[in-house]
């Protein structure tokens, strides 16, 4: 699903943020992105999501080489992932409802089915019944499950979450974990970034772990 | 059987797609609206700047428009004059005029002997004991000529004058232009000034709902960074702004239309009864159905091409690329 053979990114105005990195992952396989701060996560997964390119090396999604992607088609390319980020990046003057169908009615969906997606979405996460609150008036755990609805929605065959359990207590972090699995059962590759080193030891999943820049465990 | 359902689902989901690109059209153009709505003063602001800059172009035509108008009503005075050379015999100068009567291009054509240009001169000038003292007629037969539809046709007016120059008879052809004729002249050189104003304003109007565009576009760069992150394509991003550029300059048409027609009304009857002083039947004509559809056309063209001038460049400098 996808593949990193290779690769190594370094910022224009910085040192290198990867160095030689290559693994695979596998069509419904789940991985915790590991390391220190600054060893490169973010930078790994904005790579996927073509948001930065890399220098070196190739990477494959689905078997396409996104540094081969023309520029036209990358919105294409974006609508195959589900971004999650520590941050949510939810649109506080929106609805929950509008938030999770923004993906939705980029890709043109109609009114009904993007109405039924919303709200089987919304259900999987626990979120019935908020459609038509705004962001901020949700608690913490909750925007960042609009955050996993919204990246889930459109059924990519890849989600890349950066810390989504960043400032969450160790219950909640339980709970969206949970979710993850849920979305891995129906055949979705899931690629968590976590410095959270409780949390990955104890699921027993893969673990990729960066060290400035570099690929130690796979 | 198999074929045709699989058909007419194919249909079904044609259908679908382009209810779905309509709904979002509808959505576009009606929240974009509803963001102008939402920030009142500042679209107010801009929408005043742009209506002035329109109401300016607008009123001008319509000056220009009626100016025209009214030296159309006017019967022209453009007259040639032929002056002979002055060894051409009274007979010869009347077989001439005979001739140039001829030409199916001419109005009127008036023989004025020595004698006669003598006797208007003395009446005319106040020489006329001075005068007397000449022993020979210094003047020359002039023969006077009134083309036909001499007001629009000066290029008729130039062969015509070119023409009479063949004559061995004729010393030199002179035009005198008549007051309405500059006039005439004077409408088409503002008709020119108009339009170059009316280019400048357009440009105008066009940088500042560039400008307005830019300033929303920075306001809602969240928005459309996540538009970008969940693989939205720049036609999908740009097309509310579009729809904005579209709203700004279509008010301010309208509002420019407003401002036309009030200022029409408070200026016709003044007008109207300045003509009658001068024995004129003139109404003024205001912005026909055509002229305000046409305002309204360029006024939402160039909203959005200000638009979209701002948006390909804009759009790219928020990252992701
Ligand atoms: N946009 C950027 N420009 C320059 N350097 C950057 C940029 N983003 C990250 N870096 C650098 O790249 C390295 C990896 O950063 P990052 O991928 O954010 O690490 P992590 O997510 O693991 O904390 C760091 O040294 C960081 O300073
Ligand atoms: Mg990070």
């Amino acid at each position: 699903m996808l593949k990193f053979d290779h690769v190594s990114k370094r910022y224009s105005d910085g040192g290198d943020a990867l160095r030689d990195v290559s693994f695979h992952l596998k069509k419904g396989e789940i991985a915790f992105l590991t390391g220190h701060s600054g060893a490169g996560k973010s930078t790994l997964l904005k790579l996927v999501a073509i948001m930065e390119l890399c220098n070196q090396g190739h990477i494959l999604l689905d078997g396409q080489n996104l540094s081969k992607v023309k520029k036209k088609y990358i919105p294409f390319v974006r609508r195959d992932l589900g971004l999650i980020f520590q941050d949510n990046k939810l649109l506080n003057d929106r609805t929950v409802f509008d938030n999770v169908a923004l993906p939705l009615i980029v890709s043109g969906y109609r009114i009904q089915e993007v109405s039924r997606r919303v709200r089987a979405v919304l259900d999987k996460v626990g979120l019935s019944g908020k459609e038509k609150k705004f962001p901020l008036a949700l608690s913490g755990g909750e925007q960042q499950r609009v955050g996993i609805a919204r990246a889930f929605v459109n059924k990519p065959k890849l989600i890349l979450a950066d810390e989504p359990t960043g400032n969450l207590d160790p219950e909640l972090s339980k709970e969206i974990m949970g979710v993850f699995e849920q979305f891995q059962k129906v055949g979705v590759s899931v690629l968590i970034a976590s410095h959270d080193e409780n949390l990955v030891s104890k699921i027993g999943h893969r673990v990729l772990t960066l060290d400035h820049g570099q690929l130690v465990t796979s | 059987m198999k074929r045709t359902a699989a058909k007419s689902q194919n249909n079904n989901q044609f259908y679908g797609q382009v209810r779905a690109y309509f709904h979002i059209h509808a959505h576009a153009l009606f929240s974009s609206l509803g963001r102008l709505v939402k920030t009142p003063f500042t679209s107010i602001m801009t929408i005043s700047v742009m209506a002035i800059a329109m109401t300016l172009a607008a009123s001008f035509y319509l000056f220009v428009d009626n100016m025209e108008k009214l030296t159309g009503n006017l019967e022209s005075t453009n007259q040639i004059s032929l002056y002979l050379k002055p060894d051409v015999s009274d007979k010869e100068s009347k077989g001439l005029a005979n001739e140039i009567r001829k030409n199916s291009s001419i109005k009127k054509v008036d023989l004025i002997s020595k004698k006669q240009a003598m006797d208007e001169f003395k009446t005319y000038s106040g020489f006329g004991d001075a005068l007397s003292i000449l022993e020979t007629n210094p003047l020359p037969i002039v023969i006077q000529i009134l083309p036909k539809n001499s007001l629009n046709d000066v290029l008729g007016i130039e062969n015509l004058m070119m023409s009479f120059a063949q004559y061995s008879q004729i010393d030199f052809v002179k035009m005198d232009m008549g007051w309405v004729n500059r006039l005439h002249s004077i409408v088409q050189l503002i008709k020119r000034s108009v339009f170059l104003l009316t280019v400048l304003l357009s440009v105008a109007v066009i940088f500042i709902t560039g400008n307005t565009i830019r300033l929303e576009l920075q306001n809602r760069r969240d928005e459309v960074l996540i538009e970008k992150l969940v693989g939205a394509t720049h036609s999908f991003i740009q097309r509310p702004f579009l729809y904005t550029g579209f709203w700004l300059g279509f008010i301010s048409g309208i509002m420019a239309w407003l401002l036309v027609t009030a200022m029409a009304l408070i200026l016709q009857n003044p007008i109207e009864r300045l003509s009658l002083l001068y024995k004129g039947s003139f109404e003024m004509s205001f912005l026909s159905f055509f002229d305000t559809a046409i305002l309204l056309f360029i006024a939402s063209f160039l909203g959005i091409l200000g638009a979209w001038g701002v948006l390909g460049y804009q759009i790219a400098q928020i990252k992701p690329k």
